[in-house]
């Protein structure tokens, strides 16, 4: 049992959550990520590790409820516990100093991206950032980008802040401009980190990308989480999660991750009653 | 009591068989098949061993269980002695009792199978564990020496759950690491409830936990702690490495990744570890065609289409490139599949996978095979019919084609030997290059049996003992000649 020793609600939808797990703490590093299990009829799911303090011993992650489970961990609250919390998991980013790097989260990705964008820093890089969303309120971790990186951007779909548009169109920016890329890290929905690699592609600039396919054990031993990378068979939970933007197939990952839409509604369904139910009583 | 009957009555007395759910119902249950010999049947079937005075049953047992000498037991109706003879060479026997391919080892010896057919050994085994579990006539072993030593066990299957007991009956202190968040390994999350129900497996691991062993879940060594940082800041003394070989291999034909092809490992941890059999009362989701394809013809492949078809499957197909006989199954489960229905494709190769517009499996092409020549194996290799190709309807294809080691302990481990097939390198007592490190079972054979796990959990304990041993008398004499 892992207990939640803080929560804080960064947008209507994202929930952070700090958890006690002190060998986690002191070993991950940045890129990666934890499988969580909530309860005993729980389905196991990977999460990234934002941030960690090995000192306290905690791991923050931060979670976009988007179906039955991660609804469920984010209606949780300080002093509750997660039943099952193993990591760290996958390959840890290799951090070198590249020189200039752009650092992109696209939603929740932005959780994704920043540990990583940390370490860059640390390690001596000019970062910069583009942090991108569908609309304002969905914006997470600004003052957190802001502080670790030279330069931050924000693109908003519908223009309710910063930039209108997508932070692909940033990064194309960005390129036109002038200025020397060395690397580009970019984290965040599929389709968003497709069209990233397909901006840096003719530049020939070194672009990275964490892919999210569907784990189960997140340790190499059921090959659910494989992804075509360079036209080879890659574990992403092994072998990753973080893989050369260029060589991945993004639309056999898009298909791949639809594999049980109709079940996961069955089961968020399932779980709205439920919950509505309970607030009834209340 | 000694056996009353003469040899050539005892040879008159017919193979008893075990009360089985008929295939009709089981494949709408995930209970257990078999329910194993009652107590009458289990008294007649130990009539017939014959007591051999060169009992060549005991050689064909991996660990050596002394087999004539729990069947009379049996017979003296002293049920908890033969469990406790069994015991001393196999710390499992519920389990064994129910999954050992008996047929390919004590059975296939017997004398009396060169005649008739032999003593249903196995089927003792199990009657005589089942019958102290159901009556609770276990007992702890009491551990009166303490051995101010500490152990690692990396690896809840078989092989670290018995180095994990023999370490703990000697009086060291063990600590067991498992990934996943149970334990058992394959005993758990591959082998499917109708052939070893959870609860013996609980059973079992709680009464290894009664002996003083700690088990951490949730502990991916290499990820959570290095094999190096369990030796150098968590104290251990030494480490034994049963990680197994579950990392699943994929045939690399086009269509691998559609929806709806899975990896054997996959599906059945699906099933059974996660219980998708529940959802949505459960979580874990899992899909099912009304047709179905396993490809494989090993345990892993009878139990995945078994399962297919308890999931609702129409038809559930088995294609397998060589022929019957050559397929590494056990009889039993093979018997099994057969009667619940399932189609055997034998000198079937499949070549693609074909999806929908949906990116979903809707066939599988597939090629007839002919046996050629004898290969490295000595088994007749399959080779291609020209011409010969057909395409198969189904929704859902599941590879059971082998697996190999998780590589993440080998590849965070210095110093440690690791041959070309990724498994550990280790000599005949289960050593590793490294001095202080042991392993066993699937890890350092790259998929064989329980009972071999088994074997090597328990020479690998003997070993750390010794080991550990004369580490204590070098420091003594050390510290006696200073
Ligand atoms: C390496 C990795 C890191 C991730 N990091 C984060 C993070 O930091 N924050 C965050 O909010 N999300 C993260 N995700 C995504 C998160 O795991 C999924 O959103 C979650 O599993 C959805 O589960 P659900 O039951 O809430 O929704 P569901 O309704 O079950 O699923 C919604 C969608 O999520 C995906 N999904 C479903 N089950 C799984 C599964 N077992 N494993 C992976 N994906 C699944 C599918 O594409 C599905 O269509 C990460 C995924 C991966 C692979
Ligand atoms: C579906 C199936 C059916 C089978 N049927 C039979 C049968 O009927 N009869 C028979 O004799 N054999 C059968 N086998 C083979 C048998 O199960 C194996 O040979 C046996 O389980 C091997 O035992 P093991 O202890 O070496 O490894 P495993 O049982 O594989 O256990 C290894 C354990 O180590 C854990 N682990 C892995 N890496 C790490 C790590 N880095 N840190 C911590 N823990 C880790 C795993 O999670 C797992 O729990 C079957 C196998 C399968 C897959
Ligand atoms: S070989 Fe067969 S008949 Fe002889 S002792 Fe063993 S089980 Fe009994
Ligand atoms: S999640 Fe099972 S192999 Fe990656």
């Amino acid at each position: 049992m892992y207990k939640i020793v803080e929560k804080q609600q960064l947008s209507d939808i994202i929930t952070k959550l700090v958890i006690e797990a002190p060998l986690i703490a002191k070993k991950r590093k940045a890129g990666n990520f934890v499988i969580i299990r909530v309860d005993e009829n729980g389905e196991r799911i990977p999460i990234t590790i934002a941030d960690s303090d090995p000192q306290k011993g905690t791991v923050t992650i931060i979670v976009q409820a988007v179906g039955k489970t991660t609804k469920l961990l984010c209606s949780l609250n300080k002093g509750d516990y997660v039943l099952d919390f193993v990591g760290p998991l996958g390959e840890p980013t290799p951090i070198h100093n590249y020189g200039t790097v752009v650092c992109i989260g696209g939603g929740v990705g932005t959780a994704e991206v920043y540990p990583i964008a940390k370490a860059l820093k640390e390690a001596g890089n000019n970062v910069i950032g583009i942090v991108g969303a569908r609309t304002k309120n969905l914006i997470i971790l600004e003052d957190e980008m802001r502080a670790i990186c030279n330069e931050l951007y924000i693109t908003t779909d519908d223009g309710s802040y910063g930039r209108k548009g997508f932070v692909s169109d940033q990064l194309q920016d960005l390129i036109n401009s002038g200025i020397k890329i060395d690397a580009v890290y970019a984290i965040g929905p599929i389709p968003m980190m497709k069209v990233c690699a397909n901006v840096t592609r003719p530049y020939k600039i070194k672009t990275y990308v964490s892919l999210n396919p569907i784990m189960v054990d997140g340790t190499g031993m059921c090959g659910g989480c494989r992804v075509t990378v360079g036209g080879k068979m890659k574990f992403a939970c092994v072998d990753g999660p973080e893989f050369d933007a260029h060589e991945v197939d993004f639309d056999e990952l898009i298909m791949r991750n639809r594999t049980y839409v109709d079940l996961e509604k069955i089961s968020d369904e399932l779980y709205e009653k439920h919950v509505c139910k309970l607030e009834g009583v209340k | 009591m000694t056996n009353p009957l003469k040899p050539s009555e005892r040879m008159k007395i017919p193979r008893q068989h075990s009360i089985e759910q008929t295939a009709e119902d089981r494949i709408k249950n995930f209970f257990e098949v078999s329910f194993g010999l009652n107590e009458e049947l289990a008294l007649i079937e130990a009539k017939r061993c014959l007591e051999c005075k060169n009992p060549v049953c005991i050689e064909g047992c991996p660990v050596r269980i002394d087999i004539p000498g729990f069947i009379k037991l049996i017979l003296e109706k002293d049920y908890v002695g033969a469990v406790n003879k069994i015991r001393e060479a196999n710390y499992l026997p519920a389990i064994c009792g129910r999954v050992c391919p008996q047929e390919d080892q004590c059975e296939i010896v017997c004398l009396l199978g060169k005649k008739h057919e032999p003593v249903a050994i196995g089927k003792l085994e199990r009657f005589v564990a089942d019958y102290e579990m159901a009556n609770n006539l276990f007992e702890t072993p009491v551990i009166t020496n303490h051995i101010d030593k500490k152990v690692a066990v990396v690896g809840s299957g078989p092989a670290g759950l018995t180095c994990a007991a023999e370490l703990a009956k000697m009086g060291y202190k063990v600590t067991i690491f498992e990934a996943l968040h149970s334990t058992g390994g394959v005993l758990r999350y591959g082998i499917p409830e109708f052939r070893l129900p959870k609860k013996i497996l609980d059973i079992e691991v709680d009464r290894i936990k009664k002996l003083g062993v700690e088990i951490y879940t949730n502990f991916v060594v290499g990820r959570t702690a290095t094999l190096d940082e369990l030796l150098d800041e968590w104290g251990f003394d030494a480490v034994f490495l049963g990680t197994g070989a579950g990392t699943p291999n994929f045939m690399g034909i086009p269509g691998e990744n559609l929806s709806g092809v899975y990896s054997a490992n996959e599906f059945l941890t699906r099933v059974n570890f996660m219980r998708a059999y529940a959802f949505p009362e459960t979580d874990t989701p899992i899909k099912i065609g009304k047709q179905i394809a396993v490809i494989g013809g090993g345990n892993t492949a009878m139990d995945a289409v078994r399962t297919a078809k308890r999931l609702g499957a129409e038809k559930a197909y088995l294609i397998y490139r060589r022929s019957r006989t050559e397929m590494p199954a056990r009889v039993e489960e093979v018997m099994h599949a057969e009667e619940e229905g399932i189609e055997f494709l034998m000198l079937t190769n499949p070549i693609r996978i074909i999806g929908d517009d949906f990116n979903w499996v809707k066939a599988i092409e597939c090629q007839k095979m002919e046996l050629g020549e004898p290969d490295e194996s000595g088994r007749r290799k399959p080779v291609p019919v020209q011409g010969s190709e057909f395409i198969l309807e189904v929704q859902t294809v599941i590879e059971a084609i082998g697996q190999k080691p998780n590589p993440i302990i080998q590849a965070t481990t210095p110093g440690l030997d690791v041959s070309k097939k990724g498994t550990v390198v280790v000599d005949d007592v289960q050593r590793t290059s490294r001095p202080n490190v042991f392993a066993g079972g699937d890890l350092t054979r790259g998929g064989a049996t329980v009972i071999l796990a088994m074997r090597d959990g328990k020479i690998a304990a003997e070993e750390i003992h010794k080991y550990l041993q004369s580490v204590e008398a070098k420091k003594e004499s050390a510290t006696v000649n200073k």
